[in-house]
């Protein structure tokens, strides 16, 4: 029974690194109708920018938030004015297309610029570890998840209770009447992808000093996608539970199925992916998506 | 097709025709006396980047005729040409198939596994069936890997030299024309394909797939259609691509291929045959300039950069087709063409 607790525990822990890449697309696609397939590599380079900031530069903690915060401004203003905004009512190839090549300049930038190295900076950030009996929380864990719960919190009033998030979903719901209503759409977009990637260069801080930065780190935005596809692609609430979900039956997978399999295993790298596959089949809405009715 | 000018058709044949004018036909032949002479005076390099290039096109015609002209978007076209490979692999390999009776297997298998992933093509489109595709990948890319005394897991499978009927295929020459010659079938094929009655119904699918339903297009049967011919073309690739590094593995069919495959639609244009051709040797050709700078790259930067500049000036080139020429070369061709035919108005 340890052993089922354990699993759940590390899969609750992935589960929310899943969903704080997964919040990045969700906000997007609510707002923009933009696919943003590019949020594991922004998580990624927030990664390296934050190993940059921590280590070669030595900036105390709060210094390097700071700052990468402000890295991430102005990455999803850069993002959206110079590549999203001239495809707007583009056909949905394009805005895909799109977003995979800047996935692809950014895994090409780790590269070049950082050498695909794989860097650490652990003992940098705070650790906060729990022991639950015989079940440990591993330190990851705690700190995603308190991010997590915050971020996804502070975007949840922020929704709900703000002029700002009142034009958000204004805008979600149908562009041309909010313009008409004197809401300035430009800004609406260029203030999402803003956000977007402050969580995503956030989120890698705290992922990469978790776990450590390498280009691999942007994998994770592959399976993020079978997050939101499960959660709905627009809804903030059902990334982060579809992200515990599939985190826990990933690594329920990986515990109890590997063993079965007839070379290896490795179920947990394809895991995410074939229950996306179902969702799609079944379900293509997702949990929480908002059905949309075609017309011709 | 636009003509020129006091070009008129005078009988069906004619007006069936893929070549119209006299200059039409010179310009073919140009560039076929072109490709075929590529042995005789390029390096060994350019010979080996021109046969990867033929192996490419013939896959991204398939992909032409799903994507861009069907309108289902498939992220996951390495792994049909990776299940091509396979096939031919282990046709070639465990059953000992020759190696003219393997391929246009390995295409049926591809295209069998490209029907079961287009199944989900019933209920969704758009980005939902790029995210099918893309599962599709990695679920395919697993399965290699577990039934491992099939397809040797992470050791690869080796294929026996390849004859067709009794003529060696070892040469490098020789391959590169088997290549050029099916590459230049399978354009034929495609541009035909998109003439006949299904072709036809692709188009109206990628138009509009509500109204093409109420006009009597059979939907479902389509779009698995087009799912077949697609991947029978990528399996065939994946398969003359295996047999050319004589040797088969997951790592030559990597995720990001499918990516550049898509790239290389949208340079050349969606829904152009000939568009296919301009965005292969586009993007090969970047990618290879990428791997020339490599050890400059190496010195000034990092022993990675080269790498990474390989995956930069691809992405690159789609941004920018993306931003400023969204209907890519065979567009910008068209116009340039029509410019000079009507001057001088």
């Amino acid at each position: 029974m340890t052993f089922f607790f354990q699993l759940c525990v590390n899969g609750l822990a992935l589960g929310m690194t899943y969903a704080l890449v997964a919040i990045g697309f969700v906000i997007i696609f609510k707002c923009t109708q933009a696919f943003n397939i590019a949020q594991g590599q922004i998580v990624m380079l927030g990664g390296y920018i934050g190993y940059t900031f921590l280590r070669p530069l030595g900036l105390p903690v709060w210094a390097a938030v700071i700052a990468i915060v402000a890295v991430g401004v102005v990455m999803g203003l850069v993002i959206e004015r110079l590549t999203l905004r001239p495809l707007l009512g583009k056909p949905v190839l394009a805005i895909i297309m799109m977003t995979v090549a800047l996935a692809g300049v950014m895994d090409g930038i780790a590269n070049m610029v950082w050498g695909g190295v794989y860097e650490t900076y652990h003992d940098v950030l705070p650790v906060i570890s729990l022991q639950i009996g015989a079940i440990s929380v591993p330190p990851s864990s705690m700190l995603t998840l308190i991010v997590s719960v915050i971020v996804v919190a502070v975007l949840m009033f922020v929704f709900r209770y703000t002029k700002i998030g009142l034009a958000l979903r204004a805008t979600a719901e149908d562009e041309q009447v909010t313009r008409s209503l004197g809401i300035k759409a430009t800004m609406v977009y260029a203030l999402v992808w803003v956000i977007a990637c402050v969580v995503g260069v956030v989120g890698g801080l705290l992922l990469g000093g978790v776990s450590g930065v390498s280009p691999s780190l942007a994998e994770v935005g592959m399976k993020a996608l079978a997050v939101v596809i499960l959660g709905g692609l627009d809804s903030v609430g059902g990334a982060v539970l579809a992200g515990i979900v599939i985190g826990i039956l990933e690594n329920l997978a990986a515990g109890y199925l590997d063993p079965l399999m007839p070379s290896g295993g490795g179920l947990a790298n394809v895991f995410p992916f074939i229950i996306m596959l179902a969702v799609l089949i079944f379900k293509p809405h997702g949990l929480f998506g908002l059905k949309r009715i075609e017309r011709i | 097709m636009r003509l020129p000018s006091g070009t008129y058709a005078q009988t069906y044949s004619q007006d069936m025709s893929l070549v119209r004018t006299k200059s039409h036909w010179a310009l073919l032949a140009v560039i076929i006396v072109f490709v075929f002479t590529i042995p005789q005076w390029a390096s060994a390099s350019f010979l080996a980047v021109s046969t990867v290039i033929g192996i490419t096109i013939i896959s991204v015609q398939g992909l032409g005729i799903l994507t861009g002209n069907c309108g289902q978007l498939s992220m996951g076209h390495s792994a049909f040409m990776m299940v091509g490979g396979y096939a031919l692999a282990i046709l070639c390999n465990k059953a000992g198939f020759p190696f003219w009776a393997a391929l246009p297997l390995a295409g049926l298998v591809a295209g069998v596994v490209g029907i079961i992933f287009g199944l989900p093509t019933l209920r969704i489109k758009g980005f939902y069936l790029i995210m099918s595709t893309v599962a599709a990948y990695f679920i395919i890319h697993w399965l290699v890997l577990q039934f491992r005394s099939l397809t040797g897991a992470t050791e690869g499978l080796s294929v026996p030299a390849p004859d067709l009927f009794g003529l060696s295929l070892v040469d490098k020459t020789r391959y590169f024309y088997l290549v050029m010659g099916l590459a230049i079938l399978a354009t034929i094929v495609a541009r035909n394909i998109l003439r006949t009655r299904t072709g036809r119904a692709f188009v109206a699918i990628r138009d509009n797939d509500l109204a093409a339903e109420v006009m009597g297009v059979n939907l479902f049967s389509y779009k698995l259609q087009a799912f077949f011919i697609g991947c029978v073309f990528a399996g065939i690739a994946g398969g003359l691509s295996v047999q050319y590094y004589s040797y088969c593995n997951v790592e030559q069919f990597p995720f990001f291929d499918s990516v550049w495959m898509l790239g290389m639609l949208i340079i050349g244009g969606m829904g152009s045959v000939s568009g296919v051709i301009y965005g292969a040797i586009t993007i090969k050709l970047l990618q290879q300039l990428a791997t020339k700078l490599g050890p400059f790259l190496a010195e000034v930067m990092n022993p990675q950069a080269a790498a990474g500049l390989g995956i930069v000036l691809p992405s690159v080139a789609i941004i920018l087709f993306l931003i400023f020429a969204p209907r890519g070369v065979s567009h910008i061709w068209e116009r340039l063409r029509n410019y000079y035919q009507a001057w001088p108005f």
